[in-house]
């Protein structure tokens, strides 16, 4: 962010455009160099609601886009929101996806880990590698961002799966990935969607050989290593500063990993 | 390499840096990443009898000069503190392939009412923690719950002398506030109601952040505690005031974020040195690097022990 370090006071920006992605899905897009890599994340506050972090979806320097998913709580406030209103935008925070010009790349999403995975896309089609964008969803209403995926050329081929058949693949999208993995060359999988989701797309990669990254999603208070909300079991490390996007092989073994995550005063949840 | 070691109350210490609460405390491998990282000791985020939400965000940013935060004392409670943290922080076991030196940890306990401090005091001794640091002083729940009991000499003594005639097996601090007429007249008066030591100071204000172009304040609580580089000069002075008053063990917490900024505190009147805001600009690594950069100082000036300069000033 073009501001001194050490300086987190949020930006105030206008949401300059909101586009209904689907029913509960909203991407909102604003007018500044933000100079995020793709995979980081921003915290982005909803005046008198709260503060809460989403990963940068796009970012050309002119403008980034934010696509929420409205789950109910301070989201629900957002989506009340007209172009226009202000947010304030603080970030780009944590780790990116990192890869190398011509490189062939295995992306993997669910829900609205489309978004952060389609950031990725869009900037590895500039650096000439091919991309196998993979996104599954529970029916075909549920699937974010596959026309905009089809844009962005012929490097870039997109894979589709839903529970119950209505569009792609019938099943899950772990099982398109690995038929992948055995008939092509990949150099890297990157993944983002929920937790037990990327645990398998993980374990799919590596049981190939294949190097495999994926976004942990902790709850997030400050986005700058100093609340410890975040702090994974049992090493301690941080999914705001260390993450969001780490290594499969560093966390497969973390006694949190695909079992819980904590709420906001540091209770495990664990997921059914 | 100088000798780093400190007692504060018979505790034994490997290093005078110490985590300070509310920062990276709120589970135990946290706590461990950070004494792995270097520090000397940890404090836990302060632990309430029941849950306590907190407040909304946002709760904390800073800038070069400051930090403000109004995370409004969030945390699980002491059943969770118990069942979970102390017993993981305590069990010895290092996280897979490092190397943790055993390091005291503080639990740093926080209530509304005076009566609450009682039964919190037994429930936390239980847990075994090396010492209990009693917050009084935190200054971003006033609207919750009035001024902070720190603020009040007849409150801070009753707080004191109930977790005292509670807490026997080890040391109880006292968690001052620095927004007092005189941090001192209420040190000796914790002092004189059994307080074995110190942790002065909590932050300073509250303060206030308005973001112009919202034109509202940027905390959701409007007003937040201010900490980190501005604070330090008096915080320093604080720390000088409580020892010339008690002459007692203080941890020296405010605006900490260098080896000599330490060393200014230990000659002030602090046995041990609280960092928080630190970690903002330096990350949890920041503690190793300012234990070596401690050591430094000490070996160029000709410092064989640290203790030497403890309360130099006059
Ligand atoms: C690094 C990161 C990137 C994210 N990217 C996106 C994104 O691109 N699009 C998107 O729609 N969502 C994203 N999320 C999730 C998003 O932060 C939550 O959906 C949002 O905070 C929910 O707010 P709420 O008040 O509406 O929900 P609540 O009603 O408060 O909670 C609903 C659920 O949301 C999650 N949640 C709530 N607060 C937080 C928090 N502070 N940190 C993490 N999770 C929380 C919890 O699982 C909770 O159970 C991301 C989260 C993280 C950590
Ligand atoms: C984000 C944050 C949370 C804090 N939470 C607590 C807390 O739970 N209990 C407490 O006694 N002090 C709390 N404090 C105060 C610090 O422990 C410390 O006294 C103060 O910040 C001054 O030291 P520093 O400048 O090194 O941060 C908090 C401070 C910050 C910045
Ligand atoms: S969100 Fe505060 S440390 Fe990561």
């Amino acid at each position: 962010m073009n501001i001194k370090t050490f300086d987190s006071r949020p930006v105030a920006l206008p949401i300059k455009k909101i586009v209904k992605e689907n029913e509960t899905t909203n991407t909102y897009v604003f007018e500044y160099f933000l100079g995020s890599k793709p995979g980081q994340f921003v915290m982005m506050w909803i005046p008198g609601v709260d503060e809460k972090p989403f990963s940068v979806a796009f970012d050309d320097g002119n403008e980034f886009w934010l696509t929420i998913c409205n789950v109910g709580g301070s989201t629900a406030e957002l989506f009340k929101m007209k172009e226009g209103d202000k947010v304030g935008i603080r970030g780009p925070f944590g780790t990116a996806y990192e890869f190398a010009d011509g490189d062939h790349l295995a992306l993997v999403a669910g829900g609205y880990g489309a978004a952060p995975m389609y950031n990725v896309a869009s900037e590895a089609v500039k650096k000439d590698c091919k991309v196998e964008f993979m996104v599954g969803a529970r029916n075909k209403d549920l699937l974010l961002y596959t026309h905009k995926v089809l844009g962005l050329g012929s490097n870039v081929n997109l894979h589709i799966s839903t529970d119950d058949g209505s569009a792609g693949f019938k099943g899950y999208i772990t099982q398109v990935l690995e038929d992948l993995l055995k008939k092509e060359k990949i150099d890297k999988v990157f993944t983002c969607g929920p937790e037990v989701m990327m645990q398998a797309v993980g374990g799919v990669a590596n049981a190939q050989g294949v190097d495999c990254y994926l976004s942990m999603e902790k709850y997030m208070k400050c986005g700058i290593g100093v609340c410890g909300q975040c702090a994974i079991d049992d090493t301690g490390v941080l999914a705001c500063k260390d993450g969001p996007v780490m290594n499969y092989a560093d966390v497969k073994d973390l006694p949190e990993f695909g079992k819980y995550h904590r709420d906001s005063v540091g209770k495990k949840k664990h997921f059914n | 390499m100088a000798n780093l070691k400190i007692k504060f109350c018979d505790v034994g210490f490997e290093n005078p840096t110490v985590l300070a609460s509310g920062i990276l405390g709120v589970t135990a491998s946290s706590l461990k990443k950070v004494v792995k990282d270097g520090a000397g000791g940890v404090t836990t985020k302060s632990i309430w009898l029941e849950e306590h939400k907190g407040h909304s965000n946002p709760t904390m940013l800073g800038t070069e000069n400051y930090f403000i935060n109004a995370v409004g004392l969030s945390d699980a409670g002491i059943e969770k503190a118990s069942a979970e943290t102390f017993p993981e922080y305590l069990d010895g076991k290092s996280p897979p392939g490092r190397d943790l030196r055993p390091a005291p940890i503080i639990a740093s306990i926080v209530a509304s009412s005076i009566d609450d401090f009682g039964e919190l005091a037994e429930k936390i001794e239980k847990c075994g923690p090396d010492i209990v640091e009693v917050n009084i002083s935190c200054p971003n729940v006033e609207d919750e719950f009035g001024k902070p009991f720190a603020c009040v000499a007849d409150d801070a003594v009753a707080v004191t002398k109930l977790v005292k005639g509670k807490i026997s097996s080890v040391p109880v601090i006292v968690k001052l506030s620095p927004n007092v007429e005189s941090i001192g007249e209420i040190a000796k008066a914790c002092a004189d109601a059994g307080a074995d030591g110190f942790c002065a100071v909590n932050t300073y204000g509250p303060g206030m952040v308005i973001d112009v172009d919202m034109r509202m304040p940027v905390l959701k609580n409007k007003v937040g505690g201010v900490s980190g580089p501005g604070i330090k000069p008096l915080a320093v002075k604080a720390v000088y005031d409580v020892f010339k008053a008690t002459g007692l063990p203080i941890i020296g917490t405010g605006g900490v974020l260098s080896g000599e900024d330490a060393i200014e505190m230990m000659m002030a009147g602090a046995r041990l040195v609280g960092m928080g805001t630190m970690v903002y600009y330096r990350g949890s690594e920041g503690f190793g690097e300012v234990v070596r950069e401690m050591d430094e100082w000490c070996e160029k000036n000709g410092v064989k022990n640290i203790e030497e300069i403890i309360g130099i000033i006059k």
